[in-house]
């Protein structure tokens, strides 16, 4: 056994039992823990931030040669984003966002438009050859019945009654399985995570393993 | 090593069709037997010498040159290497890369785009004329906001609104902040306090705003304390721990938790949960609905946040959205099903020697993969 003399190991590790006492109950190293992250994670950002954006992004191509004076657009706008915080001048904001909400809706929306839709109605179509064995005709059967009834489940035009109502029953059973295998899933990753921690705290702290 | 000038070892190049630009396609045809690899070099117009551009893959046989500069015209050689001996390729015109200003491989998705488009914006001026004529079905997450609230304010305690980890751009933390307007005037109603904690700066000027019009509207202005509208952090664990502790120390009687969440959505909801509050959830993240239906009372799922958003405020734009794509699900499915049937027609009349259907069939699936690429 050989414990770690760094002095960053050892706060790595103490802010990790001071985060995990929070699993007995709320309590001032918790507590300390707690904002001890949103002290420095706050402060993080704005650093990140300066020296990622505005420095290299903002700054630099501005006012040093050879400078992109077609830069003052885009940085005017995220100017006006500020105006929020003025009562006189908040309707600045509503440029930028337009702006943004705009350009970001048209590359979003073909996007989702192909993965989202033409890529699903183009696999559920069930081809003779999704029928070459028992399972997979079994699967595709599965595809087509979960996808009719979960689009029901999410129809809001009609009230859910008599067989629509037991459609979108049938939907919810097809989401809540997918939820159940979903949520199986991310609780083994979070499981390798706290693997990860216990890994650092015996092997690189204790330096037991 | 010998050089060998194979005739018909040849190369070809053009400009990669429906690109930005910045891109030369280039292909080798008549790959000699026994070639290892191909290297691939370019001659600038003006330059003297060629300069090494990659490699071509032999089971592909084309490649997408991509640091090229547009307007400038480019040569390329193609060079086979095999165990004892290479070829070469040379192409004899200059080749130059260009943006397109229309992406022809993407035309399905315009047509649907077109298509979905006109049938929303249908329904936007039908609920501008007549909002109250277009039905959404009432869900039962809605009328749990009232439970909730009442159950917090008999308990003497606040409610707490966290509306996720997006900006103001997000449709979910839209959604959340008309949901904000309602949770708002009932709080203001019972004489409660919401406090709201921000991940964005812009979202909690927002949501100011929001909640301030809300106790105005309930008739309650002096209710408003703007100080429960508060920033924590931009960094979504941070944002986490402080959310936990908040629920910690003011023990919140009802949390909602609406808009788009990260992986920090089931630290938020267990924490919740420890304390007793009842909680309503509502997202568009789809990887996260599983974890507030586990630990949540109510959950608004994906869509049913907009409908809930729609209902609640029989905005024309929100409702005419909702019954768009309402009627989008009804076409999508008549599709899936006359998809479903001509396939298996044409499954049949295929196999009774009769191959036309099945012809059509594919040409009609090509045409939707063409828009899935």
């Amino acid at each position: 056994m050989s414990i770690s003399t760094s002095i960053w190991v050892w706060m790595a590790a103490l802010l990790t039992l001071m985060v995990y006492s929070f699993l007995y109950k709320d309590n001032p190293f918790y507590r300390l823990a707690e904002h001890i992250f949103m002290g420095l994670s706050l402060g993080y950002t704005l650093t990140i931030l300066w020296y990622n954006y505005i420095i290299p992004r903002v700054y630099e191509p501005l006012f040093l040669p050879p400078h992109q004076w077609s830069l003052i657009f885009p940085i005017l706008l995220g100017i006006m984003t500020f105006g929020i915080f003025s009562k006189k001048y908040s309707w600045l904001i509503k440029y930028p966002l337009a702006f943004y909400v705009g350009g970001y809706a048209g590359l979003r929306i073909p996007l989702l438009l192909q993965s989202w839709i033409i890529r699903q109605v183009e696999a559920s179509f069930l081809t003779p050859d999704k029928f070459t064995s028992l399972m997979s005709s079994i699967n595709a059967i599965l595809i087509f019945a979960g996808l009719f009834a979960t689009l029901i489940y999410f129809y809001f035009s009609k009230k859910r009654e008599h067989g629509f109502g037991a459609a979108a029953q049938v939907g919810i059973v097809f989401i809540m399985v997918a939820f159940g295998a979903a949520f199986g899933y991310t609780v083994m990753a979070r499981i390798s995570l706290l693997i990860g921690r216990m890994q650092f705290l015996i092997h690189d702290w204790l330096g037991i393993m | 090593m010998i050089l060998l000038l194979a005739l018909a070892f040849s190369i070809s190049a053009k400009d990669t069709p429906d690109d930005g630009g910045g891109s030369i396609t280039v292909n080798v045809y008549n790959i000699p037997e026994g070639t290892a690899r191909i290297e691939l070099s370019r001659l600038e117009k003006g330059d003297m010498l060629y300069k090494e551009a990659g490699l071509i893959p032999i089971f592909k046989g084309e490649c997408d040159d991509a640091s090229v500069v547009d307007g400038i015209g480019y040569l390329y050689r193609g060079k086979a290497i095999a165990k004892d001996t290479f070829y070469i390729a040379e192409m004899e015109g200059f080749v130059t890369s260009s943006p397109q200003w229309f992406n022809k491989s993407r035309i399905t998705v315009l047509i649907f785009l077109i298509l979905f488009g006109s049938v929303v914006l249908t329904y936007i001026q039908l609920a501008k004329k007549n909002p109250e004529g277009l039905f959404i079905r009432k869900l039962p997450a809605l009328d749990a906001i009232d439970e909730a609230v009442g159950r917090s304010t008999e308990m003497g305690k606040p409610v707490l609104f966290v509306p996720g980890l997006e900006g103001i751009t997000d449709a979910g933390t839209l959604a959340s902040l008309t949901i904000l307007e309602m949770v708002g005037k009932k709080v203001a109603e019972y004489g409660s306090r919401v406090i709201h904690p921000n991940f964005d700066p812009i979202v909690m000027t927002t949501a100011q705003e929001t909640l301030k019009t809300a106790f105005a509207e309930a008739g309650r202005p002096d209710a408003f304390n703007k100080d429960d509208v508060f920033y924590l952090t931009y960094e979504q664990f941070g944002f986490a721990a402080g959310v936990d502790g908040i629920m910690l120390r003011e023990r919140p009687g009802a949390i909602f938790l609406q808009g788009y969440f990260y992986a920090e959505s089931l630290i938020l909801a267990e924490t919740g949960y420890s304390i007793g509050a009842i909680q309503i959830a509502g997202t568009n993240a789809t990887t996260q609905l599983p974890f507030f239906v586990a630990a949540c009372d109510y959950v608004l799922l994906g869509e049913e946040m907009f409908a809930a958003s729609a209902y609640i405020s029989r905005e024309p734009r929100l409702l005419g959205s909702i019954k768009g794509s309402d009627l989008a699900k009804v076409v999508l499915l008549f599709m899936i099903g006359a998809g479903v049937i001509f396939g298996t027609i044409a499954g049949i009349a295929k196999q009774g020697g009769n191959p036309t259907y099945m012809q059509i069939f594919n040409k009609m699936l090509e045409f939707l993969a063409k828009g899935a690429k």
